[in-house]
């Protein structure tokens, strides 16, 4: 017994290594833009480069203009199926799947191929080239966001509930938006979140459509010129990522338990 | 007055037939039960009153309008499910309330309701839970509640009681019962429970593979079932292979003793071997009177089940069993001792023939 625990802990120990000293490393190298001492100076110098926060800023508007149309879109239609087309989910899951096999690539030549000519020649002006990355990142979102809303979904008895509220008087807008929207308000936060991440840091979509406006082709261009600065980008964006997966556990914790003890 | 009436109903799933020519009308005011096995078409002859399942003939007239294709959301219909559905995401008072405000009613009157409503299920305090917080029985009464704030013209209610526990299912069962004569709601019940539909409803519809095999009220059901399928599936029965010996006089021979129903026995011939019911609760250890039937048999088994003692003998193959009430001066028979057992004729109930 005690020696099984004793592997255990050394299993844990090795696992923390490999995670947390390339991270302190780079944290350490982040630090040494001053020559002899430690200090912050690479986060001065990129908290105080307009490029930075415009970047930044530019990606989070798409990332939120992502996360409205991939909820818009995807909570209906999975839970349209859910309700009266659950022949479909097999074919609707695979194809939820497909970002995971297509490469980022692949997907943006595709559309630069489509979108760059008539009938539809979206990467003529500002407005469709960003609509158009938008498309993808909603493309790019959706295994995350649908498997989310899909188990958001099967935590609720969907039916029954939509036939309580058919009963009550409700039509089908009343439904989705006072019933299955805040039912699923954990599962849309979590599909959110993660989206949210996933675009911030997208480099290859972006890069084709709209160079280093975006922060992830930014954060690339910084690491091939700027060494310190590079490592510190690199913590800042591991921050980020942190912060919202910590944002979705804090906003979930209870109101899960509540969700599913209601759903029950 | 004819208020709930459904006609030539019939509903097919691909090539499955759950419901055939299905008909009955329900008064005003009027407690009807649905009872039968699982599959027997009860939920979704009551889906199809609710509107969540179009009838594929038939029509459906509540209040003298026709409702058959009407949706769901306009036939002002109150629904409780067996597994509640109650939002997670509203509290107590704004699930009882949810109905109302789809209707954009007064936000004063809708606490009115609420309250009332509340006060009706005795959760006056529980208005500003969450269903999580509450116990299955509790959730059931919010969801009664909720179905009856919004004044439907039917009440109906899809085995309400199956997910709770039997103590409470009793409570809940009164419960029921009293709301319903209260409001004087008309009310349809679905359940697959005997004792439910008896002691709650005014009249039963007793349904089998899509089709009524009988309509009437507890007492008919249970003491002059039509079908051999009713008078097996509604209480309990000991069955015995009795052969006719006058079919006119209803004569009938069992292992070599003779008992007479009391009518002649129809569509049966001298010879013939027919199933004969008898309820357990009519046969008695105290005979006399030339009226009464009587068979000798042997004590099987005595078992002591409390207010009841359940007696089991045999007659030869045949195998009998009979409750007797409990007091502590009752003496009971010993295992393997003879015994002579009595029943009236008129508790023969015939089943089914089979012609040798």
């Amino acid at each position: 017994m005690r020696k099984s625990r004793l592997w255990s802990w050394f299993w844990i120990f090795i696992g923390t290594l490999y995670f947390v000293v390339p991270l302190l490393a780079t944290f350490e190298f982040s630090l040494r833009a001053r020559k002899g001492t430690l200090s912050f100076l690479a986060y001065e110098r990129v908290f105080k480069d307009p490029a930075f926060w415009k970047s930044f800023g530019f990606s989070l508007e798409l990332a939120v203009f992502t996360v409205i149309i991939s909820v818009l879109l995807i909570v209906p239609t999975a839970y349209w199926i859910r309700l009266r087309l659950p022949q479909l989910r097999g074919a609707v899951e695979f194809i939820t799947m497909l970002p995971f096999v297509i490469p980022a690539i692949v997907l943006v030549f595709g559309l630069i191929r489509v979108f760059s000519g008539p009938p539809l020649p979206l990467t003529d002006t500002y407005f469709g080239t960003t609509a158009l990355l938008v498309a993808g990142y909603v493309v790019l979102a959706l295994p995350y966001m649908y498997r989310s809303i899909d188990i958001g979904l099967a935590a609720i008895d969907v039916r029954t509930l939509t036939e309580a509220a058919q009963s009550l008087g409700a039509g089908w807008g009343t439904i989705l938006f006072k019933i299955v929207f805040p039912n699923l308000r954990v599962a849309i936060l979590s599909g959110s979140f993660l989206t949210l991440a996933i675009v911030m840091g997208e480099f290859t979509m972006a890069s084709f459509l709209v160079g280093i406006k975006a922060f992830g082709p930014y954060m690339s261009l910084i690491g091939q010129n700027k060494t310190y600065e590079s490592s510190s980008l690199a913590i800042i964006s591991f921050i980020l990522t942190w912060a919202f997966i910590g944002l979705i556990q804090l906003l979930t914790r209870g109101r899960a338990e509540g969700q599913m003890a209601g759903a029950r | 007055m004819n208020f709930l009436t459904l006609t030539n109903i019939s509903k097919t799933f691909g090539n499955t037939v759950a419901v055939k020519d299905f008909n009955i009308v329900v008064e005003k005011g009027e407690f009807v039960s649905f009872l039968g096995p699982s599959g027997c078409g009860k939920t979704t002859t009551l889906r199809m009153i609710a509107g969540f399942e179009l009838p594929t003939t038939g029509q459906i007239v509540l209040d003298g309008e026709d409702i058959t294709f009407t949706p769901p959301n306009r036939r002002n219909v109150g629904m409780v499910f067996q597994s509640y559905a109650l939002f997670p995401n509203l509290t107590v008072a704004q699930n009882i309330g949810f109905g109302l405000r789809v209707r954009k009613m007064p936000v004063q009157e809708i606490d009115q309701r609420v309250k009332e409503m509340l006060s009706l299920i005795h959760l006056q305090q529980f208005g500003h839970r969450y269903p999580y917080q509450l116990s299955g029985g509790q959730q059931q009464r919010v969801a009664l509640a909720r179905a009856l704030a919004i004044r439907p013209r039917v009440l109906l209610l899809d085995e309400p009681l199956s997910a709770l526990d039997a103590k409470i299912r009793v409570e809940l069962r009164s419960e029921i019962r009293r709301i319903q004569q209260q409001l004087g709601i008309t009310t349809i019940y679905v359940t697959h429970d005997q004792e439910e539909a008896l002691s709650l409803s005014d009249r039963v519809v007793v349904m089998k593979d899509g089709l009524i095999e009988q309509i009437g009220t507890p007492f008919e059901i249970y003491n002059f079932p039509q079908t051999p399928f009713v008078a097996s599936f509604v209480g309990t029965l000991n069955v015995l292979r009795a052969k006719v010996l006058d079919a006119d006089k209803g004569l009938l021979s069992l292992e070599g003793q003779t008992f007479y129903s009391s009518e002649p026995l129809k569509q049966v011939r001298n010879g013939d071997v027919v199933s004969v019911a008898v309820r357990p609760e009519i046969i008695t250890l105290v005979g006399g009177g030339a009226e009464l039937n009587q068979l000798n048999c042997r004590v099987e088994t005595v078992t002591f089940l409390g207010s009841i003692v359940r007696i089991q003998v045999r007659i030869a193959e045949t195998m009998l069993f009979f409750d007797t009430f409990n007091n502590p001066h009752l003496v009971l028979p010993q295992v393997g001792a003879p015994v002579t057992i009595y029943f009236p004729r008129e508790a023969c109930l015939i089943l089914e023939l089979t012609r040798e």
